[in-house]
């Protein structure tokens, strides 16, 4: 075979999830794109460890190992990652990449006008919480 | 067929090269369906089919231990939590409108450049180069488990720590603290959404605080209200401890 229908294919795969990552609102969406990344980077890791164990007389089988590594570390990942943000949503009311400004710079404006647009049933931020209790 | 005595060339691919290539679009399809579409839980799907794909293509190199093991934990574990993830987050079934974010088009401009320059790079790169896909199975589970306990134990080891704090981070992260759960937000925000008449015709018994003592039954009614919400938001917070705990596992 080729080897360059492998790495193409994870080329191509890797850009998909770059798309997804900057694209994307929704935290949970960007943790997919994420783990299409991560596929893109496995595949490549098995292409070159089934090319280079054929080639090389003694060879460590690095990329199979390593391959293993990275699925055990993200599925680790995915685990911590949705915790994060299922804790974020439950503080927040929201699990938007995009609200979530509070320590941006210069955003103090937008971030007070999200808040008052994140009106959910979740308990609000702080801020629109004492706005809450200032109108009442 | 080893490398000295056939040349190989792109206009007689073979078996495997076609095999590979159709699963390959299928896989990239699904990947480019993930992340275009505008309902959350279709993109879990579809990132079965791109996850399935790979391991398709995992077995085409022979590598048959990473496929199963691509099988097991990124289908039947990693799209399980996700599909969790965005249960409890409660998403939208239908189609979302807001899925994309306003800058939709410089992330397209940057993924398209940068994967015209990776594909050039690396066409370039290994154009005379060949998978000897014959003999012995390079991934085999034998050969795997060899490799893997004889010259990678220690990274073996170091990687069940990990995972063990990822377990413990995981369980820590998605309890509650018991003083939050009984945060003025909670109290506040009812109070203001179910009584806006109460808060004008009792508003100075609400402020004071003999106020409390002498609540007329509209008052325990939202009394009761509060201690509902509350409830409601424990039963929530039960239902996120074991879908963490088998994420961390």
């Amino acid at each position: 075979m080729h080897l360059a229908y492998p790495a193409v294919l994870s080329a191509l795969l890797f850009c998909t999830g770059l798309y997804g990552v900057l694209a994307r609102r929704n935290a949970i969406l960007i943790l997919m794109s994420v783990e299409l990344m991560l596929n893109a980077v496995n595949l490549n890791l098995v292409a070159f460890d089934v090319w280079l164990s054929k080639t090389a007389e003694e060879t460590l089988h690095s990329g199979q190992a390593l391959t293993l590594f990275t699925i055990a570390i993200a599925a680790a990942e995915i685990g911590i990652g949705l915790a994060i943000v299922l804790a974020v949503h439950r503080n927040r009311g929201t699990a938007d990449i995009d609200r979530l400004r509070d320590t941006a710079e210069g955003h103090e404006s937008q971030e007070g006008s999200a808040a008052d647009g994140s009106d959910t049933d979740a308990p609000a931020t702080g801020a629109a919480a004492e706005k809450a209790e200032a109108t009442a | 067929m080893s490398l000295a005595e056939a040349p190989q060339g792109f206009l007689s691919p073979t078996g495997v090269e076609i095999a590979f290539l159709l699963v390959g679009l299928v896989t990239f399809g699904a990947a480019l369906v993930t992340v275009t579409t505008r309902q959350l839980v279709h993109a879990a799907l579809w990132l079965v089919v791109a996850l399935g794909g790979l391991a398709v293509e995992y077995l085409l190199l022979t590598a048959e231990f990473i496929a199963w093991v691509q099988v097991l934990i990124y289908v039947g574990s990693v799209v399980v939590l996700l599909l969790f993830g965005l249960m409890l987050t409660k998403a939208p079934i239908g189609r979302s409108p807001d899925a994309d974010s306003g800058n939709r088009w410089a992330a397209l401009t940057v993924a398209v450049a940068s994967a015209a320059a990776l594909i050039w790079v690396v066409v370039d790169a290994f154009r005379a180069t060949w998978i000897d896909l014959d003999g012995p199975a390079a991934g085999s589970t034998e050969v795997t488990g060899t490799s893997l306990f004889q010259n990678w134990v220690l990274p073996f080891e170091a990687l069940s720590v990990l995972l063990l704090a990822a377990l413990v981070g995981a369980i820590v992260l998605s309890r509650k603290a018991k003083t939050d759960s009984s945060s003025p937000p909670v109290n506040s925000r009812v109070a203001t959404k179910s009584s806006p008449g109460i808060t004008e015709s009792h508003g100075n018994s609400l402020s004071s605080s003999s106020g409390r003592n002498g609540r007329t039954g509209r008052h325990e009614g939202n009394a009761r209200n509060e201690q509902d919400g509350r409830g409601g938001r424990g039963g929530r917070d039960d239902r996120d401890g074991p879908a963490e705990q088998e994420g961390a596992r």
